[in-house]
């Protein structure tokens, strides 16, 4: 089978989650445009999107709709030549409508997993749960002729494990999108021990023609990015528990969110992110993680005490932020969750002690004006050089951040996860969108 | 002419502007615009005619016969003859003539002229499908998404390769400064809050045909634009009825109107042959040379369309308008300010309203009411020319002004 008839028949399993709706939304365009290409005039490409609840596919294809409408709108100076030929499609308007219908014809939804038995590739994007994958896994295998490769969405699990247990004999890869797929331009890919070469060829070929920055990883749980994400979260929960000597803890949590943001010139603070993740499925990342780690504890207990209090963050359907560590009106933090009171406290109330306790701090500029700024390595050299020269406590706090996030990006080179550093940046930047990478000489 | 009015142009580039939020409607446009003018000439009961422009309101707004709308201005115009006009991007220039064709035919003393375009409507890719009304139709197919950004775009690639690439660049990218610091002095300008400080660095930047056309940039195009404008075309009688002076008026001293075929591709892809007839029987009906000139409002829809208006106008021979224009003579403080309240690119362009918006300009220049936009008219050079153009060098309409 080459490139294009693999992808004839496609399956994405978990199509209504956060990631399978955008991985199903990219693959959908890249089926859609094979078959407008002139000699794959008569094939049929057909794409599966399988969810347990036939409520939350219907909310898919509503999200698909408006998101090939965006793309057919920039896209229209190239849809205007593939379409040359359609005397019937003059306007903009109309082969706009006509490439959003012809994207959506090739998605088929569904929620009974037969639909699979046909396909040559399957994307898998369903809950962080080992055993949950492996069952599925054998039955598609038990059922389908086609011998189908596996594309793993999975952020923690070891691959090698997954396709052992399923006994795939190396038809899975790790293809790890990041949040959202549509948007962030990272594919960490991950091979396990026996990933057959031509598998490999294939997916290299998909995430340039989706064009994605591809950052190999190995196969070690957690692998880059959640190897840096979950390390830093729990740093941070550790730099709450020193504050709390001179904090109350909604203090601790707000200035370490700020640290993490404002002054280490972030896209967002860690508790906002862990917020953006989901609280549950962080600590689950870190369950999954820590039974694979020998030699290191991956756990937090603040995580854990805030999710039996029910607190779990995450998005709602539109997108828009639920409240979890941090409160959120209009994506603006409005408050920060007292798991004693089992309230939100003001910001209002936070911050004033907060600024005094951090000090005197070197001006800073915010992220969104540095991450493209093309004079982006001055600023942040001077930008560190201020904080290093600082002699105030929120100074210090940022510059023991930032160097513990570097050595954090180090042990994973030198644990063997990572290549080298300079793909722990690249993961840093195009899946976090941080404006440096972790391992730099900034803050030495 | 008397009492312009115009209103904001509204569009990206004004602090009000926001894609998302609720704005004025077609309606409220009319409104603003003939209410200015109708304040200043003692109300509607002194108006004889109503002529309003419009291009396509039947596809931006759902919405046609807009001369329903003059009794909406004010319960005076109740019962009085109205018209609609249309002639693409050239519609307001043909109200005016309507207007001034009422009044030399003695059935007005007094009509009401407005120019009124609210595109907002729809996004660009949509407005260009919209805007190609102004071409053929059955070019549609072949055509860019962007349709006629793509068919000044081939002009500019033309007009390139025939004098030079680097130097047409520069001219552009001087035209668009121009109409940048001209806006900036006139507050109902789309870019009036522009910033920018080296504006010539922004407007260089390479075009990009992946995502727009070959040869242009956005800052070579005009604004999409809501706006309307008014003016009162008046009989020298009309003038005594609504007791203004004649000094506090424009006199048209001469006009012209020219249509070229639709179907036709141009002739010569670096000149503007229509627009350079229209605008040579104008003054030549005035009795006057371009050399009598003391400002121009021309049709920069685009700043090819800028370069080569100043050769056909005369200003500039052909081939030689980049130098003109590199040289400083069309700055405000050139030998010729042109488009001296920022033009198409400057001011904005509300499509059926841009032809009276250029007479309201030179209205205000020529009786000294520009406001810090103003100009100084010499009595050696006291005329004004404005070229108003439909479509790709198709629809023209050029007048001659003099202060009364």
């Amino acid at each position: 089978m080459n490139y294009e008839e693999r992808l004839q028949n496609v399956s994405v399993l978990g199509a209504a989650g956060k990631m399978g709706s955008g991985i199903l939304l990219l693959t959908s365009v890249e089926l859609a445009d094979l078959s407008l290409k002139p000699e794959n005039k008569g094939k049929s490409f057909v794409l599966n999107a399988i969810d347990v609840s036939d409520e939350a596919l219907t909310g898919v294809m509503r999200y698909l709709k408006s998101q090939v409408l965006k793309i057919a709108e920039k896209k229209i100076v190239a849809l205007r030549a593939i379409y040359k030929n359609r005397q019937d499609l003059i306007e903009n308007s109309e082969i706009i409508d006509q490439y959003v219908f012809d994207v959506l014809s090739v998605v088929r939804p569904g929620t009974r997993l037969e639909a699979t038995y046909e396909s040559g590739i399957i994307f898998e994007a369903i809950r962080e749960d080992p055993a949950l994958k492996v069952r599925i896994y054998t039955q598609i295998k038990e059922n389908n002729p086609n011998h189908p490769w596996f594309f793993t969405n999975t952020s923690s699990i070891p691959i090698s494990e997954l396709d052992e247990k399923a006994g795939l004999g190396g038809s899975i890869i790790g293809f790890h999108f990041y949040n959202p797929p549509a948007i962030q331009k990272l594919v960490e890919v991950i091979k396990a021990k026996n990933t057959l070469s031509e598998l490999e060829d294939f997916a290299l070929t998909f995430a340039k023609n989706l064009r994605k920055i591809v950052v190999p990883s190995n196969d070690i749980a957690g692998f880059i990015g959640n190897g840096h994400f979950m390390r830093d979260i729990l740093y941070a929960t550790s730099q709450v528990d020193l504050l709390l000597k001179d904090l109350s803890f909604v203090e601790a949590v707000y200035a370490i969110n700020k640290i993490s943001h404002e002054y280490l010139i972030r896209p967002m603070g860690i508790f906002q992110l862990i917020d953006y993740v989901g609280v549950d499925v962080c600590s689950y990342i870190l369950s999954v993680m820590n039974s694979h780690l020998e030699n290191e504890e991956l756990s937090s207990t603040l995580l854990n005490k805030v999710l039996d209090l029910g607190v779990k963050g995450g998005q709602y359907s539109d997108g828009s932020q639920k409240d979890g560590f941090l409160k959120y009106e209009k994506g603006k933090i409005t408050g920060v969750f007292d798991p004693g009171k089992k309230e939100y406290i003001p910001v209002q109330v936070i911050q004033g002690k907060v600024e005094e306790k951090m000090g005197i701090m070197p001006p800073v500029l915010p992220w969104k004006s540095v991450v493209s700024n093309p004079a982006k390595e001055e600023i942040l050299k001077s930008y560190f050089m201020e904080i290093k020269k600082s002699a105030s406590f929120g100074a210090s706090l940022t510059l023991s951040y930032a160097v513990n996030s570097r050595q954090i990006g180090l042990h994973l080179v030198n644990t063997k996860v990572a290549f080298n550093e300079k793909d722990v940046n690249t993961v840093l930047l195009t899946g976090f969108f941080h404006a440096y990478g972790p391992v730099n000489e900034y803050v030495l | 002419m008397v009492a312009g009015y115009n209103t904001i142009s509204m569009g990206t580039g004004r602090k009000e502007f926001h894609p998302k939020k609720e704005r004025p409607g077609l309606e409220d446009y009319i409104k603003e615009a003939g209410q200015g003018t109708l304040k200043q000439i003692g109300g509607a009961r002194y108006v004889d005619e109503c002529v309003i422009g419009n291009f396509m309101a039947s596809r931006f707004n759902k919405q046609a016969n807009l001369a329903g709308f003059f009794p909406f201005i004010d319960e005076g115009l109740k019962g009085k003859p109205a018209i609609r006009v249309e002639g693409a991007c050239g519609t307001g220039g043909l109200a005016l003539l309507t207007g001034i064709k009422s009044v030399l035919a003695e059935t007005a003393e007094v009509v009401l002229v407005i120019g009124v375009e609210v595109q907002n409507t729809v996004k660009a890719i949509y407005g260009a499908d919209i805007l190609a009304g102004a071409g053929w139709f059955k070019d549609r197919k072949e055509g860019h998404a962007y349709f006629f950004p793509g068919q000044f775009s081939d002009r500019a690639g033309a007009y390139f390769e025939k004098y030079g690439r680097d130097k047409t660049r520069k001219a552009f990218a001087r035209w668009y400064r121009n109409a940048i610091e001209n806006a900036r002095l006139c507050p109902t300008a789309q870019e009036y809050n522009n910033t920018t400080k080296d504006l010539e660095a922004c407007a260089i930047t390479e075009p990009n045909g992946k995502s727009f056309v070959d040869h242009l940039n956005v800052f070579d195009c005009s604004k999409v634009s809501d706006g309307a404008s008014a003016i009162a075309v008046v009989s020298e009688e009309g003038l005594k009825r609504i007791g203004i002076d004649k000094r506090d008026a424009v006199e048209i001293v001469g006009w012209s109107q020219v249509e070229d075929d639709i179907t036709r591709k141009p002739m010569e892809q670096t000149e503007l042959t229509t627009f350079r007839l229209a605008a040579h029987e104008a003054l030549e009906s005035a009795g006057i040379s371009a050399d009598h000139l003391g400002t121009a409002e021309v049709h920069d829809c685009f700043t090819i369309a800028g370069v080569m208006a100043v050769e056909a106008i005369g200003l500039a021979g052909i081939g030689k308008g980049t130098d003109f224009i590199l040289e400083g003579n069309t700055a405000r403080d050139g030998k010729i300010p042109i488009n001296t309240t920022g033009g198409l690119i400057g001011w904005g362009h509300p499509t059926g309203a841009t032809g009276v918006h250029q007479a309201v300009t030179i209205l205000e220049q020529l009786t000294g009411k520009a406001g810090k936009s103003q100009i100084q008219i010499t009595p050696e050079r006291p005329y004004a020319l404005s070229v108003n153009m439909g479509g790709n060098d198709k629809t023209l309409v050029a007048i001659v002004y003099k202060r009364g």
